[in-house]
């Protein structure tokens, strides 16, 4: 810290008006910095906003001539609704088997004391960000055609649930730990199970915590490319993730107004969600990730 | 917290039929999986041929044969270079200053770049590549339209150069979240004194800020470092081209283990990758633990 030097007396030698313009020079520059930022993240994205309703749309961005038609062809294509449909089966699929399996182990992890508990935790969660992505993509793929699970929506949601329950688990343990532990010895005196505990006290408690898994699980899920990518093989159960990259390579030839026409379809419900969650419980960071 | 009258709350025997589940999920497709990759990094098993149906041990063929591939010493360097320029640089400083921008800046204009920056984020990444294919397009393209026809080859001239814009777009919203969330932890009297004391902006976030959140800054470069080292968009944007410019290891394994059906060399080339992994979180415990 600067607390006794001698800026602040060389600050007062300085005249009003050079100070005055110095704020206003740095006040500028900032609102230019802001404006260029806004321009970097935005640009890219007016494509997505506009190509769906142009009956001919090119990679460029241009006032579009107005169409809903690219809609009604989306819906015609074989695969676009299915694709959809199935995003949604592994979104909420995995959704149910992470949170299924999380709360309880949160739970029980939050109030039993373990030697090395929180290193492990942690050391799993290490391990989940590194494997479930591209490192173990080859004994994934092996390890589910040995099961005969290649192509099922069941292989992708426990290859997706083991990548994502530790951060689960880390993430539900911190609301777990917040919640006082006296209702839970009053419900244990009047005989009350450990399983009646989690599901009549914990959990309604912790439903915040739930409800961020939750949404965080689907947008991850929503999202995932590579091991759909990899385990399904059928155009008809892959999920919009990879169907949209059908679009792109069949005939060689990007098929523009589908895929931008199918690419905003996609790309709502994530958005939905999103504002839904910022809104009901703002968006912040939890558990581990306080630091 | 309530560990302490824990066994009142919970029996033990409870407790380990909660955990057990999920640990059941986490053994078969995540330990186990990993653990799979590190015996088949020493075979030669292939999806094709007398190999698939009699995997050989091979030993530390494969590990040879990648050290001496210059296409794996390429995509090793193309990868750091990845890391360190989106994630390291791009995201963790960018985040940072659009988190200090924000701090206790209300209105408008601050809502809409937050949002657009969130919403780069939670786009899913199949149509993130589009957006940016069709932006940087040589003749059609957003950029060039605006940099007055242009015509720049951008993916063909620059391909390293725009995957890590691309994934600086991407990501930022994490680490301005991140830093958001961190900077709002900050007693404000300690800024409020030394700002008072005449300390500019940036020696206050010299001296005050950028120690006071040194965890914080730690677990966001270890996971945006973890998340880009292992990002797969380059494939959906540029499959790794051209020639190899932006080959990065995912993109690599995949070729090697999917498209030439050698799943024992992939599988060696993921462990490498684990064991790059495993270095970077263990080097971030290391300075953590330093700093308890």
């Amino acid at each position: 810290m600067r607390a006794a030097d001698p800026a602040g007396a060389l600050r007062g030698e300085r005249s009003e008006s050079a100070l005055v313009m110095l704020r206003l020079v740095r006040r500028v520059g900032f609102y230019v910095f802001i404006v260029f930022v806004g321009a970097f993240f935005a640009l890219p994205m007016v494509w997505l906003v506009l190509a769906p309703f142009d009956a001919h749309p090119t990679l460029n961005t241009a006032l579009p001539d107005f169409t809903l038609g690219n809609f009604g062809d989306v819906l015609k294509d074989p695969y676009a609704l299915t694709s959809l449909g199935d995003s949604i089966l592994l979104a909420v699929g995995t959704m149910l088997l992470v949170v299924v399996l999380a709360a309880p182990a949160a739970y029980a992890l939050s109030r039993v004391r373990l030697p090395g508990r929180d290193l492990l935790l942690y050391l799993l969660l290490l391990f989940s960000s590194i494997v479930t992505g591209t490192a173990a993509m080859v004994p994934l793929f092996l390890l589910i055609f040995d099961l005969g699970l290649t192509d099922t929506h069941l292989g992708v949601v426990l290859v997706l649930a083991g990548g994502l329950v530790p951060a689960g688990i880390f993430i539900l343990k911190d609301f777990v730990d917040s919640i006082p532990t006296s209702y839970e010895e009053s419900a244990r005196l009047f005989g009350a199970s450990s399983f009646q505990i989690l599901r009549d006290i914990v959990l309604p408690y912790a439903r915040p915590g739930l409800a961020v898994i939750a949404v965080w699980v689907m947008v991850n899920v929503w999202g995932n490319f590579l091991i759909p990518f990899i385990l399904l093989r059928t155009p008809s159960s892959q999920p919009a993730a990879v169907v949209i990259y059908n679009f792109y390579t069949e005939g060689g030839q990007a098929d523009l107004r589908l895929i931008s026409t199918f690419g905003l379809l996609y790309s709502i419900p994530v958005v939905v969600m999103y504002l839904f969650v910022n809104r009901r419980y703002g968006f912040r960071f939890y558990g581990g990730l306080k630091g | 917290m309530g560990a302490s009258n824990a066994a009142t709350v919970l029996s033990k025997r409870a407790a380990a039929a909660f955990v057990a589940p999920a640990f059941v999920l986490i053994a078969v497709f995540l330990i186990f999986p990993a653990l799979w990759t590190l015996f088949l990094g020493v075979t030669d098993y292939a999806l094709t041929g007398t190999q698939a149906l009699h995997p050989q041990v091979v030993g530390a063929a494969n590990y040879a044969s990648a050290l001496s591939d210059p296409r794996f010493l390429n995509s090793l360097w193309v990868t750091l270079l990845y890391v360190f320029g989106s994630a390291v640089v791009g995201q963790a400083v960018l985040g940072f200053i659009l988190a200090w921008a924000f701090r206790a800046w209300r209105g408008p204009i601050r809502s809409a770049v937050e949002i657009l920056v969130i919403l780069a984020w939670i786009i899913p990444g199949s149509v993130v590549a589009f957006l940016w294919i069709a932006f940087l397009d040589t003749k059609e393209g957003t950029l060039n339209g605006l940099l007055g026809n242009a015509a720049i080859p951008w993916l063909f001239s620059w391909p390293l150069l725009s995957i890590i814009v691309v994934n600086i777009w991407r990501g930022t919203a994490f680490s301005m979240l991140l830093f958001g969330g961190a900077l709002t932890t900050l007693p404000p009297s300690q800024l409020e004194a030394a700002r008072l004391a005449g300390a500019s902006g940036w020696q206050q976030i010299r001296d005050i800020v950028l120690p006071s959140l040194r965890g914080h800054i730690m677990t966001n470069l270890l996971l945006i470092s973890l998340w880009t080292f292992n990002d797969f968009a380059p494939f959906l944007i540029t499959a790794g081209g051209p020639n190899f410019a932006t080959d990065t290891l995912p993109v690599y394994i995949f070729r090697n283990a999917f498209r030439n059906l050698q799943f024992g060399y992939g599988a060696a080339i993921s462990t490498i990758m684990l064991l790059i992994n495993l270095v970077i979180g263990l080097a971030y415990l290391r300075v953590l633990r330093a700093r308890d």
